[in-house]
């Protein structure tokens, strides 16, 4: 199968959506979306696990960069795909339910939005990857500016975009700073595929400002303390639908950047750094659970509960070994299969308590509408990784590497889990239980968010049962083996 | 008896053919604006000036292959000129296009009005072509004093008015400069031609002479006035702003080409063996002209002089690609170019066209609300000033990459932080324009005009002439269109301007 049809396939139909007179481009949006979540699971189904790259697609694109249209599957990107093209099906079916002014726009964005997540995961190319990583971004500061809830959101979302820029702009000097020097060293024309730049390392001392320059722009992207400055009013700035995506995706696509580029390109730099990584991962931990159980806004909540699972997502990453970076996958897509329920659920939620999005003026929505806080119960648990959901096996990786790295790292990161139960069941019983709330008017799911909601939830329940299936297609280890060689060899 | 021989320099026709056709397009405008009716002269004008720039867009292009020196050596044509030229070319249809229903040539006379363009674009071409430091400052003269006058066509603006004559007293020093220091150049080598220049500098190790030093430093003040490089940029924001608009568009693309052709040319051809000399300063002023365009642009709410501020540090950002002096450099600067030149246009355009439909003048009010209402000019702008920031899917960030990428090979790593720096400060104001465009709501057009912003309209083109500003305009839209759509697709499929940069490239064969 040709992956190129996967990636642009959600542009393209959202594209021809909105040049078609009347509402086609909700149902073209609609189709796309689902479409590329049925080819992604025909690449799961025929994906041969162990197999290295497949689904290769390798062209010239700039001769004179040396910049290649190369994109493949593997072990790294197999279940992020599968995750994004869920989650943009699940917000392109939520968003078709609720109505939209200029529809065009908007979903024409979200194809691009999710095409631009697709190419950044799937290419094999360094350019081609700092291209997709600024691009995924453009579409949310369209579709937050325009579409997005209160006055300040064009304020919030120009912070969010300069914010991870920056970040973007950086990783941009270091990418070409990466090819042309490895270029000049092997006297050599440029070339930007990460496998040849993964071949020929560059020196230890450009390895560490370059790695430096790649962490700003995936630790700002997650994002973590203390670059999440961003962070409370760019999610106050999007549409929840939107911020699902956003949330469950974008965030991951940084951890990605980690195992696919930092990893393996820049070994030495990555064990020199190593102990600063583990620290702002765990201070991520840290902060992101105490601002999540002392907020009242619960996109603030959910969103600093992102900040501490990004954390253990870090944590597990810059443990170096091969535990560590394959829980971090693991829990990568756990998270992200999570979250984004969570922030539709957000969404029910606030439509039952008179539009607001505060825990005090919430309560008592579970009482009549018991489908509903049922779902939100699964999907709590499972941020909270209870034993027996697959954010458990997620952890439970993470902290096994982590304690063979750096044991009093581990320690204090054990913290985070207990933390974590703290926070999410503050939250579930504040909305769910307790007094009813003034202004709240509990009514049970409708079917069609059910549709939505059901599936996601099926998927979370199915990797509790059976967290091997996604266990079996990670294969994070072979990125981070040079990195584990390094540690080993001190 | 006596035959008297005076063997003229062998002319090389048509390697001239491009100028001639300027040349011969300026007098047959100027002839045309003279007559009677109406259609002769405000269709005929046009229509000849394209015409003309079509015409040496043509034999550019046939051209094309040739490397020669022409006219006893004092001007050369290969791949860097001509490429230089077909940019200048395709600036001046835009600009001719955009001036076509505005007020400046009805206030000028149109015959005098595109003459006086041609002319310019002439002394552009010839800039971009000339080895010697005479044709040098002809070129230049010739490219500067029509532009002086274009400036304040726009009569009964007062701001027009002033734009022409601050930009003339400013570009005055800066030609004064730039003689100054070319007859300091001739004074230590001895000799005006570019080659000649070299091969003195290479025999006789005057590297460190200081009057050849002062030469060189002289020159590059005056070229950075006219390519309005920081700390000689203090004109641009307000001659950006006075100047009917088609024309700051000219001044903003075309001028930048040629001053930087020439810079190319001079500096990596007669001055290449004191590049260890010039090089550092020349990388400080590149930094500081990304930082204080950069920086300048922050508060703007004109658009005009937002995009000066902004070319200020686009300006950087190529100066940076000449010091290294590489052909990949040379590649480089003139991708960037190419690229500068759509996205700007594409941007120029929409002002335009914004300023004949609502009472605001540039103001950035005049664009808000406008991806409701004018898709067709919203998504130029919106493009136009993604690519000016550097974000994918456009040139500018194709540019970015080329031009970092022969910053580092050149050595000055530190440049290209300084670069992308620049960048991030400058996504600040392009994000306020999209921000405008797509997220605030649409400012009446039918404003009193006690209400207008501080770039409207002025009082005596209202009324009856203001109906006449408001006619529909297809061929602004066509312009803002065809080069966002250029810009786009820079981005996409960029290897045609590869080859057109490497054409170029290739012309400086002293270059690694």
């Amino acid at each position: 199968m040709h992956l190129s049809i996967l990636i642009w396939l959600p542009a393209a139909a959202a594209l021809l959506g909105a040049l078609m007179p009347g509402r086609t481009v909700r149902t073209a949006a609609v189709a796309g979306a689902l479409v590329t979540l049925g080819l992604s699971i025909a690449v799961l189904v025929e994906f041969k696990t162990g197999g290295g790259a497949q689904f290769v697609t390798n062209d010239h694109w700039i001769r004179e960069l040396g910049i290649r249209y190369h994109v493949a599957v593997d072990g790294l990107n197999l279940v992020l795909i599968l995750l994004t093209t869920i989650l943009f099906a699940a917000t392109a079916i939520w968003s078709s339910l609720r109505p939209w002014e200029r529809e065009r726009g908007y979903y024409l964005w979200l194809g691009i939005a999710e095409s631009g997540v697709l190419g950044c995961l799937t290419t094999q190319d360094l350019a081609l990857f700092v291209g997709f990583f600024d691009l995924m971004l453009i579409p949310f500061y369209f579709l937050a500016g325009q579409w997005g809830p209160g006055p300040n959101r064009v304020a919030g979302v120009t912070k969010l975009i300069i914010y991870t820029l920056v970040g973007s702009l950086l990783m941009l000097a270091a990418a070409v700073a990466t090819a042309t020097l490895v270029a000049a060293a092997q006297n050599a024309p440029l070339n930007f595929d990460i496998h040849y730049l993964v071949a020929h390392k560059l020196g230890t001392g450009s390895q560490e400002w370059i790695f430096l320059f790649f962490a700003a722009a995936f630790l700002v992207k997650m994002p973590l303390f203390p670059l999440h400055g961003w962070m409370p009013d760019g999610y106050r700035a999007m549409p929840l639908p939107v911020l699902a995506v956003f949330s469950g995706v974008l965030s991951k696509v940084a951890a990605y950047g980690f195992l696919r580029i930092s990893l393996p390109m820049f070994p030495d730099a990555a064990h020199h750094f190593q102990d600063l990584m583990l620290l702002i991962a765990l201070a991520s931990i840290l902060y992101g659970s105490a601002m999540a159980f002392t907020t009242t806004d619960v996109r603030l909540i959910l969103g600093y509960s992102s900040v501490a699972q990004l954390g253990f997502i870090t944590l597990g990453i810059f443990a170096l070994n091969d535990q560590g970076p394959q829980g971090a996958l693991l829990q990568a897509f756990n998270h992200g299969i999570v979250i984004a329920p969570a922030f539709f659920i957000l969404g029910l939620m606030a439509a039952r308590a008179g539009g607001s999005e505060d825990l005090r003026d919430m309560g008592g929505i579970g009482f009549r509408a018991p489908v509903l806080a049922s779902l939100f119960l699964i999907v709590a648990l499972a941020n909270l990784a209870m034993p027996g959901s697959s954010n458990f096996v997620g952890e439970f990786l993470i902290l096994l590497g982590v304690f063979k790295a750096k044991l009093a790292i581990a320690c204090i990161a054990f913290t985070g889990v207990a933390l974590a139960s703290v926070y999410t069941l503050r939250a579930f019983i504040r909305m769910t239980h307790n007094r009813v709330g003034t202004g709240v008017e509990s009514r049970e799911l409708t079917v069609a968010d059910g549709v939505v909601l059901v599936p996601l939830v099926a998927v979370i329940l199915f990797l509790a049962v059976y967290p091997q299936f996604a266990l079996n297609r990670i294969d994070a280890p072979r990125f981070s083996a040079p990195a584990a060689q390094q540690v080993a060899s001190r | 008896m006596i035959v008297a021989t005076l063997k003229g320099p062998h002319m090389d026709w048509s390697a001239l053919s491009p100028l001639l056709a300027l040349f011969g397009g300026a007098t047959l405008t100027l002839l045309t604006g003279l007559l009677r009716p109406r259609f002769a002269r405000h269709v005929l004008v046009p229509v000849f000036a394209i015409a003309a720039l079509g015409a040496a867009m043509g034999l550019s292009i046939w051209q094309w292959h040739r490397h020669a020196d022409i006219v006893a050596a004092a001007l050369r044509i290969d791949g860097l000129a001509l490429a230089l030229m077909l940019l200048i070319f395709v600036g001046g249809i835009a600009t001719v296009l955009l001036s076509w229903r505005g007020a400046a040539p009805v206030e000028a006379a149109h015959g005098e009005y595109f003459a006086l363009l041609l002319t310019s674009i002439a002394g552009m071409a010839l800039l971009v072509e000339s080895q010697n430091t005479i044709t040098l400052f002809v070129a230049f003269e010739l490219l500067s004093i029509p532009l002086y006058v274009l400036c304040a066509t726009e009569m009964r603006r007062a701001t027009s008015l002033e734009a022409g004559l601050k930009y003339l007293i400013v570009g005055s020093v800066g030609s004064a400069t730039l003689v100054y220091g070319l007859a300091m150049l001739y004074g230590a080598t001895g000799s005006t031609d570019f080659n000649g220049i070299a091969t003195a500098v290479g025999s006789s190790g005057i590297g460190s002479d200081v009057l050849f030093l002062t030469g060189i430093a002289l020159v590059l003040a005056g070229l950075a006035f006219k390519a309005s490089v920081a700390p000689f940029h203090q004109w641009t924001p307000d001659v950006y702003e006075g100047a009917p608009t088609p024309i700051t568009a000219f001044m903003a693309v075309a001028t930048k080409a040629a001053a930087f052709g020439v810079l190319l040319r001079l500096f990596d051809v007669a001055l290449i063996d004191t590049q260890a000399d010039w090089g550092p300063i020349m990388a400080a002023l590149a930094t500081t002209s990304i930082v204080v365009g950069n920086v300048g642009a922050l508060t703007q709410t004109s658009l005009k002089r937002l995009l000066a501020w902004s070319s200020v540090a686009q300006a950087g950002y190529m100066l940076a690609g000449v010091v290294v002096s590489t052909q990949l450099g040379v590649k480089a600067t003139v991708f960037y170019l190419g690229v500068y030149l759509a996205m700007n246009i594409a941007a120029f355009a929409v002002i335009v066209a914004r300023e004949r439909e609502t009472v605001l003048g540039d103001h950035i009010d005049s664009v808000a609300g406008i991806g409701a209402t004018r898709p067709w000019l919203a998504w130029p702008l919106t493009i136009a000033m993604l690519s000016l920031a550097g974000l994918p899917a456009t040139g500018g960030f194709i540019g970015k990459i080329y031009l970092i990428d022969a910053i580092v090979d050149g050595g000055y790593t530190w440049l290209a932080v300084v670069l992308v720096v620049g960048s991030m400060i400058s996504l600040a104001y392009y994000l306020r324009v999209v921000a405008a465009v797509w997220t605030r709501p649409a400012v009446s057009t039918e404003l009193t005009p006690s209400s207008r912003g501080p770039g409207g309209r002025p009082a005596l083109a209202g009324g009856a002439e203001a109906d006449g500003m408001r006619w529909s305009q297809p061929e602004v839209v066509f312009v803002a269109v065809a080069f966002a759509a250029l810009t786009l697709a820079a981005g996409i499929v960029p290897s045609p301007l590869f080859d057109f940069a490497r054409h170029a490239g290739r012309a400086l064969t002293g270059l690694f």
